[in-house]
């Protein structure tokens, strides 16, 4: 009997989908994406999402709908056979937790307020972002992928320095991580990036650079908001 | 001693209240240790460096950082007893994890907003509008269900039940009945209070209002 079949509701420009599908290759599952437009949601992702209105969702047979993608990614590591992407000791499993949400919790408002903003408020969340930076970088401790020799739950948290994060320099304008002030996080992205798994749910650079570059004004004008709260 | 617990925490904090309901609930011994926010102990600063919050769980002197965090951490090393999480059900699992996080990114929210802003005021009657829609959105999850994970108290309830000390405090602020807003939580509340974990651990809600004033009188808009 065929299995459930999965399907992920995201967009191809979103490094959270990305953690989604990336999560189900190192797994082995194939799955259907469905791109989803966010300017005009679909029935299917406000079904499925009705709390948050956002991708990714993981649809899961008839009847198991999951959103969140750190949610996402624990489930497609307990639910499908394989190589698990947390490590199994609780210590190290509570520990790659933390650096996920320290990612999504702490890093991701002063990245995006770092790129988009001007001046002196620019420079302040430079050095935030820069800070944070520096602080994930530690957790690689000379090891090539935040799980060891493989990669796991918090390379896939972390995917979004990995290959967005020169993107979206060149777009802004902006040099936030430089090879020499951060050579193992360098490193460790272009050693997740060149995963035959991983690159097959990347988005290809020439249309996410034109991409943003569209909506970089946007970007702009909702950061100088963000950033006087 | 080797597997000592120690769990840094403030008195009426709900995010150290889950983690002191988890030990409970499982029987494992552990030292209370009551810091200071205003005044941060150097053992709360080398063991929460980034955040410099509690709850932290102290485990072999091994900090564990973030309530949620702590509680999956407490599951997992003392998995022979009452475990909070299904084990032998990812989708249950997910939806529990789900429902954490929109109660931390929700709820711990509005309840700020709702003492620190000023009654009458625009962004107040906002704040009172979100809090309503929280509570009836985890009203609706509930359903007819005894507890958030079904038959059986576990992971989502304790996430949640440190809240209902804050509900007079809501109403006093808010100027709304919880009751009349979300009754079957409110039957859940006390249904949950029944549990020795839960009444020796939450507050008392007055004693939680009276804090909520001393936060708004330092912090509040003026």
């Amino acid at each position: 009997m065929a299995s459930p079949a999965v399907k992920v509701i995201g967009t191809f420009d979103s490094p959270y989908s990305h953690r989604a599908e990336a999560a189900l290759r190192l797994k082995g599952v194939p799955y259907e994406p469905i791109l989803e437009d966010l300017r005009n949601k679909s029935e299917l992702l406000l079904t499925h999402n009705p709390i948050h209105k956002k991708v990714p969702v993981l649809l899961h047979g008839n009847d198991r709908s999951i959103p969140e993608s750190l949610v996402i990614v624990e489930y497609v590591d307990e639910t499908f056979p394989g190589p698990t992407l947390l490590p199994a000791d609780p210590l190290a499993r509570a520990t790659a937790r933390f650096w996920a949400r320290f990612i999504d919790d702490k890093c991701t408002k002063p990245f995006w307020l770092a790129l988009w903003t001007e001046g002196e408020v620019q420079e302040k969340f430079i050095k935030e972002t820069k800070e944070n930076l520096k602080l994930l970088e530690g957790q690689l401790k000379g090891k090539r992928f935040f799980g060891g020799e493989s990669i796991g739950y918090l390379d896939v948290a972390a995917s979004g320095y990995a290959y967005w994060l020169d993107v979206l320099e060149e777009v802004a304008g902006v040099s936030l991580v430089a090879a020499d002030e951060y050579p193992d996080l360098c490193r460790w992205g272009k050693d997740y990036v060149s995963d035959d798994r991983v690159k097959a749910c990347l988005p290809e650079r020439e249309k996410l650079v034109a991409y943003f570059m569209e909506v970089k004004g946007v970007f702009m004008t909702t950061a100088r908001s963000m950033a006087a709260k | 001693m080797a597997d000592e617990v120690i769990l840094l925490d403030f008195w009426v904090s709900p995010f150290g209240q889950r983690c002191r309901i988890a030990l409970l609930e499982k029987g494992i011994s552990y030292e209370y240790s009551e810091q200071s926010l205003a005044q941060k102990s150097d053992l709360l600063l080398r063991s929460n460096p980034i955040h410099k919050k509690i709850p932290v769980l102290l485990h072999a002197g091994r900090p564990i950082c973030e309530s949620l965090i702590i509680l999956e951490y407490i599951d997992e090393t003392w998995s022979d007893k009452s475990p909070l999480l299904p084990f032998d059900n990812p989708y249950a699992r997910s939806c529990a994890r789900f429902w954490a996080d929109y109660v931390d990114k929700k709820l711990f929210d509005s309840q700020t907003r709702l003492w620190k802003l000023k009654a009458g005021e625009a962004d107040h009657e906002q704040a009172k509008r979100d809090m309503v829609e929280t509570l009836q959105t985890l009203e609706k999850e509930l359903g007819e269900k005894d507890y958030f994970g079904g038959d059986v108290f576990g992971f989502l309830d304790v996430v949640i039940v440190p809240f209902v000390a804050w509900f007079y405090a809501y109403e006093r602020f808010g100027g709304f009945s919880v009751e009349e807003v979300c009754p079957r939580l409110v039957a859940w509340a006390k249904r949950c209070r029944e549990r020795e974990s839960v009444s020796k651990t939450i507050s008392d809600p007055e004693k939680v209002y009276e804090f909520a004033l001393y936060l708004k009188d330092k912090f509040g808009a003026k």
